[in-house]
């Protein structure tokens, strides 16, 4: 904080140009402690970050031999060679994955500086911040990482200008001539990622304050997800992106001039599971990857965009269906005119009668009353959009296909698209309604369609029943977890008695269709873990419906328990999954959370069997939430194309010596085997990836019961999907006590081959100052 | 002879996969090499080989050259359930990663000289054969799929299925094989 006056009278004299500088302003009224942390800089947790990386090595494939990120190059760095700068291809892979962490903390920062300037302005700095009555730690990773307890809105503002800053020096060690080694550059990694939770969490408690959103409400109300859940015989507002404040203005203006329930407003991505936290009159579309369909479908008689996940091509899309776009962030505008200082009537009749195709709109508040006028106006003009194209004009325009297989080499999964395009030329649509399952609607197939085939459309109007029935429940983001939550299940968690915290996060780029989340989601929640969800995963989720016709939602509670399905919110909201692990630490264990990284973050490896599982993970901003996940010391496991972050954290189970901790009763180093394995792991198949997380969950600290109930859960799920026992069973119970009753013979005939060895259960740490006595 | 990625944006770089053109360079590498082993992902039991499906033609091929397999994902059931036991079940990262480290082998003691993928997502296998290519230097790779893989040492260029059925029968033959 910088104070100037310009002449200052005191009884000490007169002083001209004053300038005081003040550094941080503590909260004297926390008695917490201030641990060793608070604020780190880029290299402060750096011996933190190396002690999880020399277990969990980076694995690098890159996408190709090059680096042309500077005019020295390109450069070939082929299985050793150095670029012209010096910087080898692990460095420059590693320099690449901090770069995509650059890109999604500072997306998720500039979404929280939005949300946070826009939310003062027109509340003002001393609002109050409110995550619930029942939930005292509103802000457990700021407390942690910075040390502070915002306690209102002004009081983020520091929070993000230490945010900002950090990713300005972690962009500048991105530039040609500064970082040089792989971990470092790792540990800047890290560094993004605990950044971005922090800012995620500061978004979300502003808007959830602001707002009235959910607050830790296990309880939270449904509302409607699905193409068919929008009445097209309304006029339709869409709203597409991340950032809620015109969505919610949106709402407000229908309820103002009692327009609810006569206007549709809806959402795709992020937005739409906000507006929903906001007024569950709004309707979900779906995730993202329905943004094409919903725009091919010609329903939006208005397009609103914010910002993150939109299409980059929506206003060509838009005019293809002749929907006017207006846009609310200054960090998409399309090259169109800004009229942010217009009056509405002006704006309303230029896009109404298409002198303009769309206007950028910086005023929520405007941007809401534009887009709620012209769709009234335009509605009745483009009912003849709204409609899917007949049988007859499918098989008319499969026959214009020259089978030239491009559409097969541009899918990124591969679809037999040629083959469905085929049939459907003698009148069956059968395969189109197959493709139109698995299909993520990227639409790489039409770019390289060779007769211009618009295949997204085929795929949808061919799908045209099943598209009628694409309507389901989605129980809205409720925020945190309650500190009462969190006390009745730290213990069965932390002991192992609860199998596993199991979050399914990130974006819909799925290999085979939304199925193999559901269903991976499904089996956990039989087996009693919880299950956390957020964003597009969250809605996918919702997305089908069971033997009872209810959807996941309908069948679980939404408690953070076990057999829980937790939706907390929006891509924001992810802040509230890893808070929970840090809550257990603090509230349950009562470990000191303020300005203390290190401690917490080794508890949570050690104890909290948490997992997240990015199933379609697509964006850097997916990178920033993983980086921040591990440096946690919470593994994640991504799906197929999740290799193509090029870079996994992989354990080597075999290497006794990776597995040693300290016994911070005694000093003396224990092995405890590989628990967790990996921090950062690709899996092919949903099969593999259920087997996986069950057994990621398994922690150095589990008491014996836990670890049966682990081990019990991870080989059955091996039997049953591999179709045989596990190999490393011996490498995972530690004394006879944590094999499994039901298993017990079978296990100990392995145990007796493999030459186990009974070890002791330490009380673990990989941090030398929390050994409480050390070895004489 | 030169090919290009089956996924076209797939641009590799300065080295790329030698094109087999000629079957029988498989078999001739396969019996050439000291510690040779197959990575076999989920595919193979979605993919056919002429009137079979692709894990018992691997079956039939390891089984011929002696080579031991790691099947990758939850495959490993799939050979179980023929009368064939992989040497480890591991992902498919696991077992690259493992391949870049010189001093393991799945035996226990010396370096794996070659290392046969298939069945696998075109993506997957080709970012895995890239960690080879980059960290691996000891270590051969071929790609038996049926579409190029530019980040292995040799590969297939893009075929026709009955073209791949026919090559792979090459090499099956070129070892002794029906």
């Amino acid at each position: 904080m910088k104070l100037k006056v310009k002449e200052l009278k005191t009884d000490l004299g007169t002083f001209k140009d004053l300038e005081i500088s003040l550094g941080r302003v503590v909260d004297e009224s926390w008695e917490e402690p201030m641990g060793p942390t608070p604020y780190p800089s880029i290299t402060d947790l750096r011996q933190w970050d190396r002690t999880l990386l020399e277990r969990y090595k980076p694995f690098y494939m890159p996408f190709c031999d090059l680096c042309c990120l500077c005019t020295y190059g390109k450069c070939d760095l082929t299985a050793g060679k150095r670029g012209a700068c010096g910087l080898d291809m692990f460095g420059q892979q590693s320099r690449i994955v901090l770069l995509a962490v650059c890109i999604g903390c500072s997306t998720h920062t500039s979404h929280a500086r939005e949300m946070v300037d826009h939310l003062t302005e027109k509340l003002g700095r001393g609002y109050r911040l409110d995550a619930g009555n029942a939930v005292q730690v509103e802000a457990p990773l700021t407390r942690l990482v910075c040390g502070v307890r915002p306690q209102n809105l002004g009081d983020l503002e520091e929070v993000l200008e230490y945010i900002e800053n950090q990713i300005t020096q972690l962009l500048a060690a991105t530039h040609t001539g500064q970082e040089g080694d792989p971990l470092d550059f790792e540990s800047k990694v890290f560094h993004g990622g605990m950044l971005d939770h922090v800012a995620m969490e500061v978004a979300d408690i502003a808007q959830i304050s602001a707002y009235n959103f959910p607050k830790s409400e296990p309880d939270a109300p449904f509302a409607e997800i699905g193409l068919a859940s929008i009445d097209t015989s309304k006029p339709v507002v869409l709203c597409v992106g991340h950032n809620v404040a015109s969505g919610v203005e949106v709402m407000d203006y229908l309820a103002a001039n009692k327009l609810t329930g006569k206007v549709e407003a809806c959402g795709l991505c992020c937005t739409a599971i906000d507006i929903t936290r906001y007024d569950q009159s709004a309707k979900i579309v779906g995730p993202m990857s329905w943004e094409l369909r919903f725009l091919r479908a010609g329903i939006p008689d208005v397009i609103m965009v914010d910002e993150q996940c939109v299409r980059a091509d929506t206003l060509e899309e838009a005019q293809r269906i002749g929907s006017p776009v207006i846009a609310t962030s200054n960090k998409i505008t399309y090259g169109l005119p800004d009229r942010t200082h217009d009056d509405a009537d002006s704006i309303v009749n230029d896009l109404v009668h298409k002198k303009i195709l769309g206007a950028v709109i910086l005023d929520p508040e405007l941007a809401a009353e534009v887009a709620v006028r012209t769709a009234l106006q335009v509605a009745p003009t483009r009912t003849s959009m709204k409609k899917p194209l007949s049988k007859e004009a499918v098989i008319k325009r499969a026959e214009e296909c020259v089978h030239c297989k491009e559409c097969l080499r541009a899918c990124p999964n591969g679809l037999e698209v040629e083959n469905a395009v085929e049939a459907a030329k003698g009148g069956d649509l059968s395969k189109l309604v197959e493709v139109y399952h698995k299909c993520i609607a990227c639409g790489r197939c039409e770019e390289a369609c060779k007769s211009h085939l618009p295949l997204i459309t085929i795929f949808q109007s061919a799908a045209e029943q099943v598209v009628k029935g694409e309507k389901f429940a989605v129980r809205v983001g409720r925020g945190a977890i309650q500190d009462t939550e969190i006390r009745e299940v730290g213990a069965p968690i932390v002991l192992g008695e609860i199998p596993g915290v199991i979050a399914f996060v990130g974006c819909p780029n799925y290999p085979r269709g939304p199925d193999d989340l559901i269903e991976m989601a499904e089996q956990l929640l039989r087996r009693n873990y919880i299950v956390m969800t957020s964003g597009c995963s969250a809605m996918t989720i919702g997305m089908r419906r069971g033997e009872e016709n209810k959807s996941l939602y309908e069948e679980y509670p939404g408690s953070f328990s076990a057999g829980g399905l937790v939706n907390v919110g929006s891509c924001v909201s992810n802040s509230h999954i890893t808070g929970a692990a840090i809550k257990i630490a603090s509230i349950f264990a009562k470990r000191r959370l303020r300005g203390n990284y290190e401690e917490i973050a080794d508890y949570i490896l050690n104890r909290v069997g948490a997992v997240g599982i990015a199933w379609g993970a697509m964006s850097q901003k997916a990178a920033s939430i993983a980086s921040g996940c591990w440096r946690l010391g919470v593994p994640v496991i991504v799906g197929p194309h999740g290799i193509k972050y090029r870079r996994m954290l992989l354990g080597r189970k075999e290497k006794r010596e990776d597995w040693m901790v300290y016994d911070a009763r005694s000093g003396e180093k224990v092995y405890v085997g590989p628990a967790p394995e990996h921090l950062f792991y690709v899996a092919e198949t949903k099969e593999e990836a259920i087997v996986v997380a069950a057994k990621l969950c398994i922690r150095a600290n589990d008491t014996s019961k836990g670890r049966q109930i682990k081990l019990s859960n991870y080989i059955d799920l091996h039997k049953r999907y591999y179709g045989r026992m596990p190999d490393d069973i011996h490498l995972l119970v530690r004394t006879m006590a944590d094999v499994p009753i039901t298993m017990k013979e079978e296990i100990l005939k392995i145990l007796e081959e493999k030459g186990w060895e009974e070890t002791i259960i330490p009380d673990p740490t990989l941090l030398p100052r929390m050994i409480r006595k050390k070895v004489e | 002879m030169s090919a290009t990625a089956w996924q076209k944006a797939e641009v590799a770089g300065p080295k790329k996969a030698l094109v087999i053109t000629k079957p029988q360079v498989v078999s001739a590498m396969i019996k050439r090499a000291k510690m040779p082993i197959m990575i076999a992902g989920h595919k193979v039991t979605e993919t056919a080989v002429s009137n079979k499906l692709l894990v018992d033609y691997l079956i039939d091929l390891v089984g011929l050259a002696g080579i031991p397999v790691v099947a990758t994902a939850h495959v490993i059931g799939e050979f179980d359930k023929r009368g064939y036991r992989p040497k480890a079940s591991m992902s498919l990262v696991d077992v690259c990663n493992r391949l870049t480290d010189a001093s393991w082998s799945l035996g226990g003691t010396g370096s794996h000289d070659l290392a046969l993928f298939a069945g696998h997502d075109y993506y997957m296998q080709w970012l895995a054969l890239s960690g080879l290519k980059h960290a691996a230097p000891q270590l051969k790779t071929i790609s038996l799929d049926r579409y190029y893989q530019p980040h292995a040492t040799w590969s297939f260029p893009n075929l026709s299925e009955q073209e791949w059925c026919n090559s792979l029968q090459q090499v099956l033959r070129g070892i002794g094989g029906q």
